[in-house]
């Protein structure tokens, strides 16, 4: 993973309905989570929903974040619906 | 301490070593979550469940932290399985000791209650010929902020 690449990580049902474990973004200055998102959101189709009525959680470096927490090479960001175990 | 496994765990044996562990412990609270038949679906026959692993210990010794803050904690065990359960299996163990009862119950109901709905676990139950992602409670997070 080079320095101005950002990993981009999909859990549980968003992972099987993007067909997607994991992917790469380019780090742009002044990113955020929520740029990101939109940004794939905007592949259309079942990316769509990345932006749609279900809630997505985002995690960056695995501590809960906000869409807007800026992101920058290096870093892993994480999106997933909200959590259910116990 | 904290264990994520998909084997199955011994409840009486980690009672037994957190009675063992504390210097001052006079209870101990536990709890033990079991899969059941019902859920989103009707007839359910097994679980799968998938966690973010890393994210999940540190996201779960957060919890354990501020149990620790704002109760008497001596030690405190927390073990969750990953991967595909079977009806009435175990899912889930939180074990608190305290000096008293008060303390143990309300860290070990806080550490579960939190879980829920902070730790990246999540359930997909399977029944004869279907699979459904669980979709979080309003309950389950009314829970959670009581605790706020």
């Amino acid at each position: 993973m080079s320095d101005n690449t950002i990993t981009v990580r999909f859990f549980a049902r968003l992972r099987e309905e993007l067909e997607t474990e994991e992917l790469n973004v380019e780090a742009l200055p002044g990113l955020t989570a929520g740029d990101v998102l939109a940004e794939l959101a905007s592949r259309g189709g079942r990316w769509a929903q990345l932006q749609g009525d279900q809630p997505v959680m985002i995690a960056i470096n695995q501590t809960m974040a906000k869409a807007g927490s800026s992101v920058q090479g290096g870093d892993e960001l994480a999106f997933f619906p909200p959590v259910t175990g116990g | 301490m904290i264990t994520i496994q998909s084997g199955d765990f011994d409840a009486a044996a980690e009672y037994d070593a957190l009675r063992d562990s504390g210097a001052g412990t006079g209870a101990i609270a536990t709890f033990t979550g079991l899969v059941r038949d019902s859920g989103d679906l009707q007839g359910v026959t097994g679980l799968y469940l998938e966690h973010y692993p890393g994210m999940t210990e540190q996201v779960i010794q957060g919890l354990i932290d501020e149990a620790s803050k704002r109760w008497d904690v001596r030690e405190a065990r927390v073990i969750h399985r990953v991967g595909r359960l079977a009806l009435r299996d175990q899912i889930v163990f939180v074990g608190v000791c305290s000096a008293h009862r008060g303390d143990a119950f309300a860290a070990c109901e806080f550490i579960m209650d939190a879980l829920k709905t902070s730790a990246p676990f999540w359930k997909k139950e399977i029944t004869g010929d279907r699979e459904h992602w669980v979709e979080q409670k309003e309950s389950d997070l009314a829970r959670s902020q009581n605790w706020d």
